[in-house]
């Protein structure tokens, strides 16, 4: 048997050899910027230097091919170097801006859309869902490419009241993060538990101490080392499940996904927020799940007819309150909007300020 | 030629539309790719049956205790054999990617000859932590795949219990706002610690974020353990003749309305001249007046970075942001950037000894508390750190003197600093 190969442990790269020839020669001298129109960017350096930068949508997970094709348009219509965006936004750098459109028709005649910047609806950052995780509750990719269909619109224009950023979950870890709409994985049931398999599969200690609310405990099962659950304290968050894989969390039934609005990483105006729930048991309905399209589409013209200019969703909310929230959003309160979970008396209304 | 394909009627349907199809892309590469077609078997039946049928297992490469994902099928016929038996293994590599994700051509073209030759050809441009997503290979092919990749000069990611990969936004590459360089802190700060990616020990999994200033455009403040978000402490860089013309082209209500009013500390005021007065002692640094005047207003010239540890999602004890605990840091010097480093140290290592398994640095500060966190990382409290100092009594103060004494003698050495 020949010798495995030791790894070289390089770890991250100098940027440098990746850098456009400009932003290698302008490296942190930039001097201000502006948007043309829609998915164009324009940075003028110290220098007196220009870059222009078109953004283009697309669908993450990427074949070869379509990598290929990106590639092929960013040597024929842009200058060989292209950077990725957090919402997997391609994006390619020309020193000329009568490379532009050229490279825009490129983009469009290959099937991707250009936008994404300024005050659009940007691409869905997502999670990896029934095509790779080992936990999910739906899939990732799936659910984007419907949602994106619908607001296309959005991405390709400028049109909102400040940016808006969607994120997705397959389950209640979240992976997806913060978003102005966040659409998650919320299960219903507790865990099914197959016995036969907990000793083997599963460290019990390490289950029971996963649990958020001490539900989870070690139990003999028909003669066999198991474990049980309080349903009555469960809150079906799913912490269990995958540490240990006989306590299934997933149903096609039972596993919803809810919706949130309102968390912002951002510091520009207000602190960063979390997003807060508002509507919950929207069936999991594949292949293009319309029953969540709808209540976001609700949700974000709501926001777009009611907003002021540059409020976030969250902002917007916090100027009209939650009432007038549900009321322009027609979407049901609920007693389970009412926060319990610890720290939760922070979330509740201590004053006589409110809105008729 | 590949294995005849299978039929999926449901997620054909995600053929249609505008937005670029996953599906489509998926096909393209089942025309000779038996895995790919097995693939969509599998993903098709996930759609009819709303069910996940991956299941984890060890698979890694030499040298390395992390960095695959590994996914077997647990999708069986009646005899207990794979479904989809060319699908049966699809593991990931996470490979980091250039920092602030920037690519000539011809190392993505290289990425693609090597996945098509040793995986399924499915990539993702880019992961939620930042990774490459190499996606879909066999057992036997992780090894060849990342020697290739490896000789490349890009190396493995993280996974489970270690440091995970980090990443920067595009940063001073082609943005006047970062305060910082954030390519470099990404790179320093990870390989100075590459030992904890490559050998998984840590009590749970550590991030790093690096965001150029306030805008956040890596979400680093609840996106990881360890925010290094650019700021600067002087005052704002103001081109009053660019404001004059800004109020000029969009007229003075536009600029009441849009930049003066939506001041979070109301330090903005339009002069008789159409020119901006600015309280900057009272700035929070938010960026919306500079995001809005991006060129008549930039961060001023002392730039640096606040550093907020501990942000994280849900699971277990629910979200939490990462926290202030160095207000201001400058970056300029060999000097600077050696503190920077040693203080990320002084964090993985308190975390690496206190937290508890499967505790994030944000959930056993909650437990511990941020005074014993900041004694044992060495900082010194800062009013920055709060929103408002504590609302109850329940406290013992024996040693008030001391600690008012310490803090009389900083106040004094930074007055004489």
């Amino acid at each position: 048997m020949t010798q495995p190969r030791p790894p070289v442990e390089s770890g991250v790269v100098d940027v440098t050899p990746y850098l456009h020839p400009l932003m290698k020669k302008n490296y942190g001298r930039w001097k201000w910027h502006d948007r043309p129109q829609p998915g164009v960017l324009r940075h003028v350096a110290d220098s007196g230097d220009q870059i222009w930068t078109v953004r283009a949508g697309t669908q993450r997970q990427m074949d070869v091919h379509t990598v290929r094709l990106l590639c092929d348009i960013a040597d024929q219509h842009a200058e060989g170097y292209v950077r990725f965006t957090i919402r997997s936004n391609i994006e390619f750098m020309v020193s000329d801006e009568a490379k532009v459109q050229p490279l825009i028709e490129a983009l469009n005649a290959a099937g991707f859309p250009i936008g994404g910047t300024g005050n659009s609806v940007s691409m869905i950052s997502h999670t990896q869902g029934w095509l790779h995780c080992d936990i999910p509750g739906t899939d990732a990719s799936g659910v984007v490419k419907a949602l994106m269909d619908d607001l296309y619109e959005e991405f390709t224009n400028e049109r909102m009241p400040n940016r808006v950023r969607i994120t997705t979950s397959c389950c209640e870890i979240n992976c997806g993060g913060q978003g102005d709409i966040a659409i998650n994985v919320q299960h219903t049931k507790p865990p099914k538990i197959n016995h036969e398999l907990v000793a083997n599969v599963c460290e019990r200690p390490a289950v029971v101490a996963r649990c958020p609310v001490a539900a989870i405990r070690p139990a003999l099962i028909n003669g066999k080392p198991s474990l049980e659950v309080d349903e009555r304290k469960c809150i079906c968050c799913g912490a269990c499940f995958p540490p240990c894989p006989p306590m299934q969390i997933n149903d096609p039934e039972h596993t919803k996904l809810a919706i949130w609005v309102g968390g912002k990483n951002s510091n520009s105006r207000s602190k960063p927020a979390f997003h807060k729930l508002v509507a919950a048991g929207l069936p999991n309905n594949p292949p293009r799940w319309p029953e969540v399209a709808e209540v976001v589409k609700k949700i974000l013209y709501a926001y777009q007819k009611d907003a002021r200019d540059w409020e976030r969703m969250n902002e917007w909310i916090d100027r009209i309150g939650w009432a007038r929230f549900f009321e322009l959003t027609e979407l049901p309160f609920t007693k389970y909007h009412i926060d319990d979970w610890r720290g939760a008396r922070a979330s509740l209304n201590a004053s006589a300020q409110m809105r008729f | 030629m590949a294995k005849k394909t299978h039929e999926t009627p449901l997620l054909d349907q995600l053929e249609s539309g505008p937005w670029p199809s996953f599906i489509t892309g998926l096909k393209r590469l089942a025309e000779n790719n038996d895995m790919v077609v097995d693939l969509l078997g599998q993903l098709e039946t996930s759609y009819e049956t709303k069910s996940g049928y991956w299941k984890g297992g060890t698979v890694g490469v030499f040298g390395y205790g992390g960095g695959v994902i590994p996914r077997f099928t647990e999708l069986l016929d009646a005899k207990g054999k794979p479904k989809y038996p060319h699908a049966a293994e699809f593991h990931t590599l996470r490979v980091m990617p250039p920092p602030g994700w920037h690519y000539d051509t011809d190392t993505l073209r290289k990425f693609c000859d090597i996945w098509e030759k040793y995986g399924s050809g499915l990539i993702a441009l880019h992961g939620q932590t930042g990774d490459i997503m190499f996606q879909g290979c066999t057992t036997e092919n992780v090894q060849p795949a990342f020697d290739a990749i490896n000789e490349m000069g890009f190396d493995l990611g993280g996974a489970g219990p270690a440091l995970r990969t980090a990443c920067s936004c595009v940063g001073q590459a082609r943005c006047e706002h970062a305060c910082y360089d954030t390519h470099r802190a990404n790179r320093q700060l990870v390989n100075a610690f590459i030992d904890d990616m490559h050998r998984p020990s840590l009590p749970y999994k550590f991030k790093f974020k690096m965001s150029g200033c306030p805008n956040d455009c890596m979400n680093s403040v609840q996106r990881c353990d360890f925010a290094v978000i650019g700021t600067w402490r002087d005052d704002i860089q103001v081109d009053q003749q660019e404001v004059q013309n800004f109020v000029a082209e969009h007229g003075r209500q536009y600029v009441i309305d849009n930049i003066v009013t939506r001041c979070p500390t109301r330090c903005l005021s339009l002069t008789d001249q159409d020119t901006l007065d600015i309280d900057n002692r009272n700035c929070v640094r938010c960026m919306h007046c500079i995001n809005v005047m991006t060129k008549a207003l930039s961060p001023g010239k002392e730039r640096g970075a606040s550093i907020l540890i501990g942000g994280k999602r849900t699971l277990k004890i629910g979200d939490l942001m990462g926290t202030v605990v160095i207000p201001f840091m400058k970056l300029d010097t060999e000097e600077d950037w050696q503190a920077l480093e040693e203080f990320a140290g002084r964090v993985i290592e308190f975390f690496a000894e206190n937290a508890l398994e499967h505790e994030r640095t944000g959930e056993m500060i909650e437990r511990i508390g941020l005074t014993s966190f900041l004694e044992g990382v060495g900082v010194e409290p800062d009013p920055n750190m709060i929103n408002h100092p504590r609302t109850n009594p329940y406290v013992r103060l024996d040693d008030w003197d001391a600690e008012v004494e310490k803090w009389n003698q900083r106040k004094g050495a930074s007055a004489a600093g």
